[in-house]
């Protein structure tokens, strides 16, 4: 075991642990209230190995390394890959240099993205949006010319918008770890790479769908999905089938009585509980084909919850709360 | 003259060959360290000598080694980091392409002080000559015995490779190189776990790069506190420089460490002073990658004492006034050069071989760029050199490899100490327009 102290929250956790783990464990622990210590992730997924690292965006400052090595780390440390070690201690943010280096990171991010949330189906639970929102600058410095490529066809059902991409490698990880053949991964190098599925081989897959969950943005879409609705007028139900490939424990997403889309269901973190398989995901587009068992519960406050099963009570605090900020600037 | 351990005999005709080689003493390391040493005795003498890694960290050697993991029934592997491509450095070709065998020579005494029954060499692919040059090495050492099963009869059994890349500036940063060398693409890993522990195929691993291990036959046969003599302070040993820029003799000098910076550029020895008599403007220490100095920081520190050419003297002062000794690619800037557009080349340089995988260096690089590429043409706005200070300030150390560092210290050193030139590009682009800036080499031999 170690204790590891992150922005003065004090926690043990096993040997092994990451210093996100650490944090987010001190979330579940405490609740709502220090949601914000967990530093956000672009790139990490829990359920995949090998995944984080890239983004950049979960960087801490390691004030005391350990307790037999008490010096300080000398760079920022990307908290999704560096384990704990005893008597650690982090800041994230209570440190300003952490929060100017991930302002950065952030600025980074958007300065290749196209800023088409109106016509992108991932807006209202899209990370991207979450992050520059909480951690980001309101105005971007980057005025040449962003990059775009064209969309390609990743099977009947994938779309894959290149130019959304943040480059997290979550799907390639998903191909590589969840479907038998590694059929997609990255091309080209610097700002000109790509993720490809070689050739435009479509994947052929039980499991293909779940690239579109683990995906943080708007780059890979359901097409049985697409311009459909937007997802904040829709209402998410937990559900399930019995399904030979999967558990067959999905959400659907309603609107009267049309399932709009299935996707899985997804924790706080904004990751998947498990992983669905493409016949429950595209193919099962019935409210019959379901046993419906509660409204699903969404952890985070985003734009879907609030529309639905969130008290307005507490919306109208927050709408309060910007309000005086913005009169105060 | 100055002492010179590795480039002796450069210039002996018929030097790439085993036999003459063997002549000048060629091989004397190898077969003392088998016969009369134990492995840990060479390690010993490596960390006696003070030896610092030659391909830019300057990590000292002998405890890179000791780091290495030595678990029961694992394969260790030695790997020759001989990827050079830091624009400005040309020292590692010049040594393999005249006297390959000193190269193989450090490579199996190095094998045998770590164990490693397996090494390859990693060279880049656009030195494909060089890497002929280095199998026809490797295999005169077989047919002599200095490869293959039980070398010298001692035991040791040992295979070298030579394995040549496809010519990616990030496959010279070692995690990278590994990848490479495994056939996947060359991303850099994220440390830890650091190669001493999992490297290449996941078994403990030491990469070093070539003058390293080159300078392990010295240390081994004249022992490690006689080459710990050598040198000034912790920069022991002789260092290859790949001098380049506007001198008057460009090309690769081994200096003992400890030189001065003066002496060096001056000296009849070495680089003859500025081509055409002019004035020295700025000088790059050690390859693109450190910061740039301009002419009155480079011969003499902050503090007033004389520059000399070693890791700590370069490094004094911090980024603030110093820079770094780095690999040693030396380039010379005369008074006609201009900083701005050269920091465009090298802007453009890393936005090229940036690898992509983490954000601020696959964005940021191609920022940069685009930024200089602006001011250089002319269009440059007065909040641009702001908004550069700040982009590489936010590039780096947020980065997985040192790329990302790589590419934002050039950019805050230049804007550093030559900030009124980048003023000047961007308020009078009407007078850059008329100015030539950079010269060729006929063109200042005709004024």
């Amino acid at each position: 075991m170690a204790k590891v102290t992150i922005d003065g929250h004090n926690i043990e956790v096993p040997d092994g642990t990451t210093i996100l783990q650490a944090a987010r464990m001190i979330v579940d622990s405490k609740g709502y209230e220090g949601e914000n210590i967990a530093p956000p992730t672009m790139c990490y997924y829990s359920k995949l190995k090998t995944s984080g690292g890239y983004c950049r965006t979960c960087i801490v400052k390691v004030t005391k390394g350990s307790e037999k090595d008490p010096r300080p780390m000398p760079k920022p440390v990307a908290s999704c890959r560096t384990t704990v070690m005893d008597g650690m201690e982090v800041v994230n943010i209570t440190s300003p240099e952490v929060l100017e280096a991930r302002k950065g990171v952030v600025e980074f991010l958007l300065i290749n993205h196209p800023l088409d949330c109106p016509i992108c189906d991932q807006a209202g639970e899209c990370h991207l949006q979450d992050l520059g929102y909480e951690h980001g600058l309101a105005k971007t410095r980057y005025d040449f010319k962003r990059r775009t490529f064209n969309m390609i066809d990743i099977g009947p059902f994938i779309k894959l918008h290149m130019t959304r991409c943040i480059m997290c490698f979550r799907c390639i990880k998903v191909a590589d770890q969840l479907t038998n053949h590694r059929y997609q991964g990255m091309i080209f190098r610097g700002d000109a790479s790509e993720i490809s599925t070689y050739i435009s081989k479509a994947i052929d897959n039980d499991f293909s769908g779940n690239v579109i969950d683990v995906c943080p943005v708007g780059a890979l879409t359901d097409k049985t999905f697409r311009f459909k609705s937007r997802v904040w007028f829709t209402k998410p139900m937990d559900a399930h089938r019995n399904c030979t490939k999967c558990c067959g424990k999905v959400a659907i997403w309603l609107k009267g009585n049309e399932v709009l889309r299935v996707t899985a269901r997804k924790n706080r973190w904004g990751e998947v509980d498990e992983w669905i398989c493409n016949e429950c995901r595209f193919e099962k587009k019935d409210a019959t084909d379901w046993v419906i068992e509660k409204p699903t519960h969404i952890d985070r406050h985003s734009v879907i919850s609030a529309n639905h099963y969130e008290s307005l009570a507490s919306l109208k605090l927050d709408i309060g709360k910007q309000q005086k900020q913005l009169n105060k600037k | 003259m100055a002492k010179k351990l590795l480039l002796q005999h450069v210039n002996v005709p018929g030097i790439e060959t085993l036999e003459v080689y063997r002549q000048h003493g060629g091989y004397a390391s190898v077969e003392k360290a088998l016969k009369t040493m134990a492995p840990n005795d060479v390690v010993e003498e490596v960390k006696k000598s003070g030896l610092r890694g030659r391909g830019g960290a300057g990590f000292p050697t002998g405890m890179k080694w000791s780091f290495l993991a030595k678990p029961e029934g694992v394969a260790r592997y030695l790997v020759c980091n001989a990827d050079e491509s830091e624009p400005g450095t040309f020292k590692d070709r010049y040594l393999m392409e005249k006297t390959p065998h000193s190269l193989i020579e450090g490579m199996i005494t190095s094998s045998f002080a770590l164990g490693a029954r397996t090494s390859y060499i990693y060279i880049r692919g656009e030195y494909f000559y060089v890497s002929r040059i280095l199998e026809k090495a490797i295999e005169e050492a077989y047919a002599a015995g200095y490869l293959g099963e039980n070398i010298l009869g001692s035991g040791f059994s040992h295979d070298c490779y030579v394995q040549v890349g496809g010519g990616a500036y990030i496959c010279g940063e070692e995690t990278a190189l590994l990848e490479s060398l495994e056939g996947k693409r060359g991303n850099p890993r994220i440390k830890p776990p650091f190669p001493a522990i999992a490297g290449l195929y996941g078994c403990p691993t030491v990469v070093n790069n070539v003058e390293t291990i080159a300078a392990v036959c010295p240390i081994i046969n004249m022992g490690g506190d006689e080459y710990a003599k050598i040198g000034i302070g912790r920069s022991t040993g002789t260092k290859l420089i790949s001098a380049s820029g506007h001198i008057n003799k460009p090309g690769v000098y081994e200096i003992e460490l400890g030189l001065p910076v003066e002496e060096f550029i001056y000296s009849e020895e070495y680089c003859g002073g500025i081509i055409n008599g002019r004035q020295l403007k700025a000088v790059v220490p050690g390859g693109s990658s450190v910061p740039v100095l301009p002419a009155h920081l480079i011969l003499k520190t902050d503090k007033g004492e004389p520059r000399l050419m070693s890791y700590e003297s370069l490094s004094d002062g911090g980024f603030a006034t110093g820079s770094m000794l780095g690999s040693g690619g030396f380039i010379v800037y005369d008074e006609t050069t201009s900083i701005v557009k050269n920091l465009y080349t090298f802007a453009r340089f890393y936005h090229h071989e940036s690898c992509g995988q983490c954000s601020p260096c696959r964005e940021g690089t191609g920022w940069m760029e685009k930024i200089l590429h602006r001011i250089v043409e002319g269009h440059g706005k007065p909040s641009d050199i702001d908004l550069l200070w700040d982009v590489q300030r936010k590039i780096e150390g947020n980065t997985i490899c040192p790329l990302g560092d790589a590419a934002a210290w050039p950019v805050a050193a230049a804007i550093r100490h030559f900030r009124a030139e980048f003023e000047e590009y961007i308020n009078h682009p009407e007078r850059i327009k008329d100015v030539k800036h950079y010269y060729s080499v006929h063109q200042l031999a005709e004024a």
